[in-house]
């Protein structure tokens, strides 16, 4: 069994800069990059946790982005899912530019506040490229032989919209697609009437999507019933 | 470190001398960071208090606080998350004003600052003293929204906004520093931007 104990290293103090090499780099969907990468003296981290990836520019102009851990700490590398932004400066360049091989800034895992402790009963309610977390807390659920503690209800505009979404219905998620018909649901947002029996017996809800997807998904599990300190949230992107 | 292989500066660099080490200009947004739910919170029901060691533990409810003597700040803003937004314009009142009416106990040394939300921000007095720190509820001439921490949210500019707490009850003044909402979640203390103090174990 994993306790807070056995994780007494994770984000104890500071994590320095290090570096990742990347291993594999696939495309999911076309725009969507998933790398798998060996990072030197890595620490343990919490699913839920992120890492920051810095690009240096000869002239030593740096750019540095947050990008959410996919694998699970037992696996040997860590996994990312980018989804690659028109004009975006550093998923373009991990999308379009960087290759199996080359070595990046890295540093992490940071953020204590979004991490699953890996025994709370949790419900993660997440959209398009926001599954990330939840695609670690379910692997490390599964790990910890412990499958029941974590509920998953994926968004995504469509199937391509949405990564990871056949891992994460093989493991029991809902998915629901706001504009693709499904034998299971026509497509829309999620209802409350379709959160409610997800929330039964768990004591946490994870948010993590757009800014926009983030509020839908607050306002829902409020009048559903969670309280407001019951829900973490973690927005990706930049809104007006 | 060396570069990256294939990585060029792609974004400008800002009003010349105005942008903080490893941050990027925003431009026209504002991006929304936030770890908990928006609350809704009415003006009505509003108030801030300034407690802890001061002499007058004070609150103001909303009519009171306009009354105090208005104060704006013109400048830049600057987010962990490497965004940093120029001349922006919020208004409200100093946090000067606010301690004065409340009298500090000069054994005071540090400020938290409390949100409705229940979040926390440590902050040295010496940070929010001295015109460099406002309660603000105007943006751009506009009433703050809830998403960017109206109807009042506190203003520490020249720190990492994450400082500048979101929906503010409350001010508490103590003798020892007690680590808030990001900084027991990892962040740094003080989150000087010219220093890139992001997080713990950063100068
Ligand atoms: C804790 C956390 C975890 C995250 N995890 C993930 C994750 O797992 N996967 C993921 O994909 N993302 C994740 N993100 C988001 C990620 O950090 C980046 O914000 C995202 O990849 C965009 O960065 P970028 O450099 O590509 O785009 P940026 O360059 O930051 O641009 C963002 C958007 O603004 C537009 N833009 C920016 N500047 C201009 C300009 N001058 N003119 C016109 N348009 C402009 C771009 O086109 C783009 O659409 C996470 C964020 C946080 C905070």
């Amino acid at each position: 069994m994993t306790t807070d104990e056995s994780f007494a290293s994770v984000g104890a103090g500071s994590t320095a800069w290090t570096t990742g090499r990347i291993i594999t780099k696939d495309f999911p969907a076309p725009h969507l990059v998933r790398l798998r990468m060996h990072v030197e003296d890595r620490h343990r981290h919490w699913p839920g946790q992120h890492y920051l990836i810095r690009l240096r520019a000869p002239d030593d102009y740096t750019a540095q982005r947050s990008y959410s851990v996919a694998s699970d700490d037992s696996d040997p590398l860590v996994e990312f899912l980018v989804e690659r932004l028109p004009a975006g400066e550093v998923s373009e360049f991990l999308a379009d530019v960087a290759e199996v091989g080359d070595l990046l800034e890295m540093r992490g895992p940071i953020g204590r506040w979004f991490r699953w402790d890996t025994y709370t009963p949790a419900l993660c309610l997440v959209g398009g490229t926001g599954v990330v977390p939840a695609v670690a807390m379910t692997r490390a659920a599964r790990h910890h032989g412990r499958s029941d503690l974590i509920r998953v209800m994926a968004v995504g505009r469509s199937p391509e919209a949405l990564p990871y979404a056949e891992e994460l219905a093989a493991a029991g998620a809902a998915i629901v697609y706001t504009r693709h018909p499904t034998s299971a649901r026509p497509p829309g947002p999620p209802t409350r009437a379709e959160i409610t029996p997800l929330l039964a017996g768990t004591q946490l809800a994870y948010v993590c999507g757009s800014s926009r997807f983030a509020d839908f998904a607050e306002t829902l599990l409020v009048e559903a019933g969670l309280s407001a300190e019951a829900i973490r949230v973690e927005r990706f992107g930049v809104t007006g | 470190m060396p570069a990256t292989r294939g990585f060029f500066r792609r974004r400008p660099d800002g009003p010349a001398g105005r942008l903080p080490p490893g941050q990027y200009d925003v431009g026209g947004n504002w991006p929304v960071l936030t770890a908990e739910v928006t609350p809704r919170i009415d003006r009505e029901s509003w108030t801030l208090g300034v407690d802890g060691l001061v002499d007058r533990p004070t609150t103001w409810t909303w009519d009171e606080v306009q009354q105090l003597p208005r104060s704006s700040y013109h400048g830049d803003i600057h987010c962990v998350t490497t965004w940093s937004k120029f001349d922006v314009v919020f208004a409200g009142v100093s946090v000067d004003s606010l301690l004065e009416a409340a009298g500090p106990d000069p054994r005071a040394e540090f400020m938290i600052a409390h949100s409705s939300t229940g979040y926390t921000t440590n902050l040295p007095l010496a940070d929010v003293t001295g015109g460099k720190a406002w309660v603000v509820w105007e943006y751009d001439g506009r009433p703050l929204t809830a998403e960017h921490g109206g109807p009042v949210r506190l203003l520490v500019p020249h720190l990492y906004f994450w400082k500048s707490a979101k929906w503010i009850s409350r001010l508490e003044l103590t003798v020892e520093d007690r680590a808030g909402f990001w900084e027991r979640n990892g962040y740094h203390d003080r989150g000087d931007p010219w220093l890139e103090q992001r997080y713990q174990g950063d100068p």
